[in-house]
């Protein structure tokens, strides 16, 4: 499956990653020499075949509901790029 | 005089608790060397007063007759294992001047048994990559050379960093983690043995994800030994991972001693790969020969799916990378480049923050995992690793442990690979089929090649069962006496 430039700038908006225009010739090359080399798992029978999404068979668990841990707004903010009166401060997001 | 540094854990534990050397002598001995070794690039953080303190607490519980299971050894922790107050990098510039307020399990539990920390270890960003050359620090030099040109290789990856200090004497074990082969490839290239264990085995709780149903943490050491104390110490039910196991810590450092008289050892036809590199072909026959030396039972299994592993995984990784690095947004920590909007601030964080192999991942993961191709590409991998997982399952009916190369080749120089990504990925064509079926490996040095460079072997066994890859791995160590050092390490 060979991506153009369009594709990549599309998949690149809905990563939230800013890619220039001068890096999609390259890019869309790479992706497309990878995706190409994946393409021989259509070579394997797969029907009937369950998908594998747990490797091993760990049972789920489950706890109360109830809060286990809190109340550390400073050490939570402390990382922030921005920080004011306990809250993150981000950029403008209702114009 | 003993040469502190060139013990291994095991030794320098007896002698902690006899009392013939002191934590802190041994800790400084690793601080000198690191000093003196930063070229290497080994680590991204050192962190000598923590490490100084930490020493000092275990000699006075050494004294007092109070001595905890790694009382006083110093190890390197990997960069993508979250440590309270200390710098947490991943290797990546977008989680600049991250400092977490909190410990992961694991390194929590190591700290609890009394291993000193001496600093966090550099790898490839987010750990993505084979050769640790894509850390925002820096690439990690291989204390290894070919002696006939000395110039610098690369120790593997994404646990070079730990794996160049081990091998380099900068500290005496150190943690890993591996995802499609990030402990056991670097362990190859570096001389030195390296577990992943069972899925499940290892909480994931602070650890920064990568691909959350293949990550798991194990151990890196000198020998097979030092690897199963660390495991033991790392290992164990926690409550905060979802998929941990409520399962006891076997005593994996007895397995180590157990003869291999008996078991019976797999050799699957399929990693008999077209173009395989002679000499690795050669260490593995040496391999088979060491364990039939030892009473072992040689059987030729097949994984007919192998080959299709590494495409399998190279859809399964950077679909669950492209989910969990979504959480990088500049909004809670580490780097924020601002934008005229919140949507261009997320993507020139992002598009500044993120490396190129980063990138590409995350965007051939949310390729696959975009409408319309979910099915073509996600779903269709999930099934293969199915069939793979199915391969495993059905040869350990007849054999105990598969024994096979634990790398195509030995280490290499930055740029000696050709740039196209799917070289590099093929690094990992004889890890990844283990990493997809969530079973235990581990790499041992087999020999060197005819330039001198180490090259490993791997034991893989059935779910649970790193007893018997322990087991095994410590009769290809004692058959293999692999005593060599990286050339121009210092010999006491």
């Amino acid at each position: 499956m060979a991506l153009d430039e369009a594709t990549v700038a599309r998949i690149a908006r809905l990563a939230r990653i800013e890619v220039d225009d001068d890096r999609l010739p390259g890019l869309a090359a790479e992706l497309s020499n990878i995706l190409g080399w994946v393409e021989q798992l259509g070579e394997v029978d797969t029907e009937n075949v369950e998908p594998l999404r747990a490797v091993m068979p760990i049972p789920s668990r489950k706890r109360d509901d109830v809060v286990t841990d809190g109340d550390r707004q400073d050490d939570v903010l402390k990382n922030a790029p921005d920080a004011h009166d306990g809250f993150y401060v981000v950029p403008r997001v209702v114009e | 005089m003993v040469d502190l540094t060139a013990l291994t854990l095991a030794d320098a534990r007896t002698r902690l608790r006899a009392r013939d050397i002191r934590a802190v002598d041994l800790t400084q001995a690793y601080l000198d060397a690191m000093a003196r070794r930063r070229d290497w690039n080994a680590y991204v953080t050192e962190t000598p007063e923590k490490a100084l303190a930490m020493a000092q607490a275990a000699d006075e519980r050494l004294d007092a007759g109070e001595a905890r299971p790694l009382d006083g050894l110093p190890i390197g922790m990997k960069d993508l294992f979250c440590t309270e107050g200390t710098l947490t990098t991943a290797g990546s510039h977008i989680l600049d001047g991250f400092t977490p307020p909190y410990e992961s399990t694991v390194s929590g539990k190591l700290w609890d048994a009394g291993a000193v920390c001496l600093g966090k270890t550099n790898l490839d960003e987010f750990a993505m990559g084979s050769a640790n050359i894509t850390s925002y620090h820096g690439p990690v030099t291989n204390p290894w050379t070919r002696p006939a040109d000395n110039k610098p290789l690369v120790p593997g990856g994404s646990s070079g960093g730990s794996a160049a200090a081990v091998a380099g004497r900068l500290c005496i074990a150190a943690t890993g983690t591996d995802t499609g082969g990030s402990i056991r490839q670097p362990a190859s290239f570096t001389g030195i043995c390296g577990i992943k264990p069972t899925y499940g085995r290892c909480s994931r709780f602070g650890i920064v994800a990568f691909a959350s149903s293949l990550d798991q943490a194990g151990a890196m050491a000198r020998t097979v030994e030092d690897c199963a104390l660390m495991l033991e110490a790392m290992a164990g039910f926690d409550p905060n991972d979802s998929t941990s196991a409520e399962m006891a810590v076997p005593d994996w450092t007895a397995a180590c001693g157990e003869p291999v008289a008996g078991l019976k050892v797999g050799i699957p036809a399929e990693y008999r790969v077209d173009g395989m590199d002679p000499e690795i072909d050669a260490v593995w026959r040496q391999g088979i020969d060491w364990l039939k030396a030892q009473g072992a039972e040689i059987k030729d299994i097949s994984l007919p799916h192998t080959k299709y592993a590494l495409p399998a995984y190279y859809i399964i990784a950077p679909a669950e990378a492209s989910s969990n690095l979504a959480r990088y947004d500049g909004m809670r920590y580490g780097l924020r480049v601002k934008g005229k909007n919140l949507a261009e601030t997320y993507a020139k964080t992002r598009g500044e923050g993120f490396g190129d192999e980063v990138q590409r991942r995350v965007l051939i993961g949310t390729y696959a995992l975009s409408a319309g191709y979910y099915d073509a590409y996600y779903l269709k991998a999930q099934k293969v690793r199915r069939l793979i997982a199915d391969d495993f399952h059905k040869t350990f009916t007849g054999v105990d442990v598969i024994l096979t190369p634990t790398a195509p080749s030995a280490a290499f120089r930055e740029g000696e690979k050709a740039d196209d990504p799917v070289a590099m990925y093929l690094n990992d064509v004889f890890t990844v089929p283990t990493s997809l079926a969530g079973l235990p490996a581990m790499s041992v040095p087999g020999g060197l090649n005819g330039q001198g460079l180490p090259l490993g072997l791997q034991l893989i066994g059935r779910p649970w069962d790193e007893a018997t890859v322990l087991r095994a791995g410590a009769a290809v160590e004692r058959a293999a006496k692999f005593d060599v050092t990286p050339y121009g390490l210092e010999q006491a």
